[in-house]
């Protein structure tokens, strides 16, 4: 299969079950419903160190925010339940508590229900005031700048990450340019974050080390620089390889976002040095999706930005 | 199927228990069951036709027409449904309701909303006494729900109240929030004298400043993201509050001499 010039291997990403949850942050104005979602969204590249996968979704309107001011929507990955709630708690504390005016809601309805605020309420000391209306209950936590208000709970739904796929160029400026015209088509589909700084990752990994300690390592055989001394999948025109990871909060959206990246990322085609569309994988044996380059990109119903 | 429709004949001697006449007891029950029903009256038991007449199937929607103050207990412990009054009522209007909806085109008598736990009661009309507040012995008064009342309220609304909602958009006499647990009271009008009484938390919304009494205390004007949040979740309701989009109050809290965790917010 080549689409505008651009090999797509007939290879499969695989991803994994995992616990999601969508936040509304809500601020004076968006500058600082951005400090806020940042700072709720730093280090959470990926779940192996970080705990969390989490990234900013997209800018809410005032009109689409619970309390009438500017908002950002932010969503948050884990690989359980435990842990996506024990790290929202920590990063609602640490992030959002702290940050002026910033506030946060519940994003998804779900039976399933996490802690959001439930516990900063304690912040208060005593002072604090819960508040239920339309069936939600809040807490207002005076703070310095004023009150800090955060719905009690979330909810959780049952989600799929480390959905990706990998762009293989002629040159490092060239793959770069290829994975941010994907990204920022990718960023307009709903229900999906790219963890990785700027969405983008260069150190995929592969299963165990040399080294006792390590469990995961250098994926050597996309390694440009050890062509000549491993069993390397690239041909030799290849000199930069980069990798998008695509958490969302469901298969389907992560078809649309992988079909929508690698659309985007080919349009640049293969006079601008992409050659290649793959996708990692672990020979289909850890992840329960899959999914298969080829049949998303025959599948013309994911086309097209938002849904 | 018509909404199932009481029609009061004459009105009753004595104060009537109308506890039975709810959407949950009434659904499967045919139009000779539901008239050989028996309500208490004093010491007497009448049956439902001596005292109404009845029209309609749907039980689910149930209308009392031209009612009377001496009909108590209407809606009491309801789960679903509706329940539509055209005229006024007695006592315990939606005592203990847990859920469904419940509209008087009227006034009520005392203890409306007592014990309510869900749902919602609109009165299109005024209300005496003790609305949303505990009967005598109880320690709780309303623990849930919506009440909006279009008229005045009488005195001690939402005495011992725990949760929940109560609007007035006409005036609410004195001891309003007296012995307040919890839940939010909003008053568009004027409140009478010790508004507030010995409230221990919860929340009153006024739009003028009130007398109030020493152990009320100031905390300054401020601008509450809060109230945007609670007015735009209003924004659904059939009441005057929910045009309000005004988020600058002054807030005094209190009362000191009960915990003072309440607060009385008034509209800058």
């Amino acid at each position: 299969m080549i689409i505008n010039g651009v090999q797509i291997d007939d290879t499969f990403a695989e991803a994994f079950n995992m616990r999601g949850t969508r936040v509304i942050l809500t601020a004076q104005n968006h500058k600082w419903a951005y400090h806020a979602a940042n700072a709720m969204t730093g280090f959470a590249t990926s779940v192996i160190g970080c705990g969390v996968e989490a990234g900013i979704e997209r800018e809410l309107s005032p009109e689409e925010t619970p309390d009438g001011r500017p908002g950002v929507a932010i969503l948050m990955f884990a690989m359980s339940s435990s842990v996506l709630m024990k790290q929202l708690e920590l990063r609602m504390g640490q992030c959002i508590l702290t940050c002026p005016t910033a506030a946060a809601f519940s994003g998804l309805d779900s039976p399933d229900k996490i802690n959001l605020g439930k516990n900063l309420r304690f912040f208060g000391d005593g002072f604090q005031i819960s508040k239920q209306f339309g069936g939600k209950r809040y807490w207002r936590v005076p703070v310095m700048d004023g009150e800090f208000i955060t719905e009690e709970k979330t909810g959780m739904a049952r989600s799929v990450g480390g959905g990706n796929f990998l762009v293989l160029a002629e040159s490092q400026p060239q793959a770069l340019a290829a994975c941010e015209a994907a990204i920022e088509a990718m960023r307009k589909v709903p229900n999906v974050i790219m963890p990785f700084p700027g969405g983008v990752v260069r150190s995929g990994s592969k299963v165990g080390s040399k080294y006792k300690a390590l469990f995961a390592s250098t994926n050597d055989a996309f390694c440009p620089t050890l062509k000549g001394i491993t069993n390397t999948q690239l041909s030799p025109d290849i000199e930069s390889v980069m990798e998008i990871v695509i958490d969302g909060l469901t298969d389907a959206d992560i078809r649309k976002a992988t079909h929508v990246g690698i659309a985007a990322a080919c349009s640049l085609g293969a006079e601008n040095g992409i050659k290649r569309i793959s996708a990692g994988n672990y020979g289909g044996k850890l992840g329960q999706f899959q999914y298969h380059l080829r049949e998303i990109m025959n599948d013309t119903t994911l086309a097209g930005g938002a849904a | 199927m018509s909404a199932l429709t009481f029609t009061l004949k004459a009105t009753p001697a004595h104060r009537v228990d109308c506890s039975p006449l709810t959407p949950d007891q009434l659904t499967g029950k045919n139009a000779a069951d539901i008239a050989a029903l028996t309500l208490q009256s004093g010491k007497q038991t009448l049956r439902v036709d001596s005292l109404f007449d009845i029209s309609g199937d749907d039980a689910n929607e149930i209308v009392f027409k031209n009612s009377h103050t001496k009909l108590d207990f209407i809606g009491k412990a309801m789960t679903s449904g509706s329940i539509t009054i055209y005229g006024d009522v007695g006592s315990y209007l939606a005592f203990q309701m847990k859920n469904g909806t419940i509209t008087l085109h009227g006034n009520a008598s005392d203890f409306a909303a007592s014990g309510m736990a869900k749902g919602l009661l609109h009165i299109h009309g005024n209300v005496g006494d003790f609305l949303g507040a505990a009967i005598v012995g109880d320690r709780k008064g309303m623990k849930g729900g919506t009440v909006i009342v279009t008229g005045n309220a009488g005195e001690r609304v939402g005495d011992q109240m725990r949760r929940g909602m109560i609007l007035i958009e006409g005036n609410a006499g004195s001891y309003c929030a007296s012995r307040m647990l919890a839940g939010t009271i909003g008053v568009l009008g004027t409140v009478g004298d010790y508004v507030g009484f010995s409230m221990r938390r919860g929340t009153i919304i006024l739009t003028k400043t009130p007398q109030l009494h020493a152990t009320l205390q100031d905390c300054g004007t401020h601008t509450l993201p809060f109230l945007s949040l609670m007015f735009k979740a209003l924004g659904k309701l059939p009441s005057k509050f929910a045009s309000i989009s005004q988020n600058r109050v002054q807030r005094f809290a209190g009362d000191l001499a009960n915990d003072g965790k309440g607060e009385i917010l008034v509209f800058k």
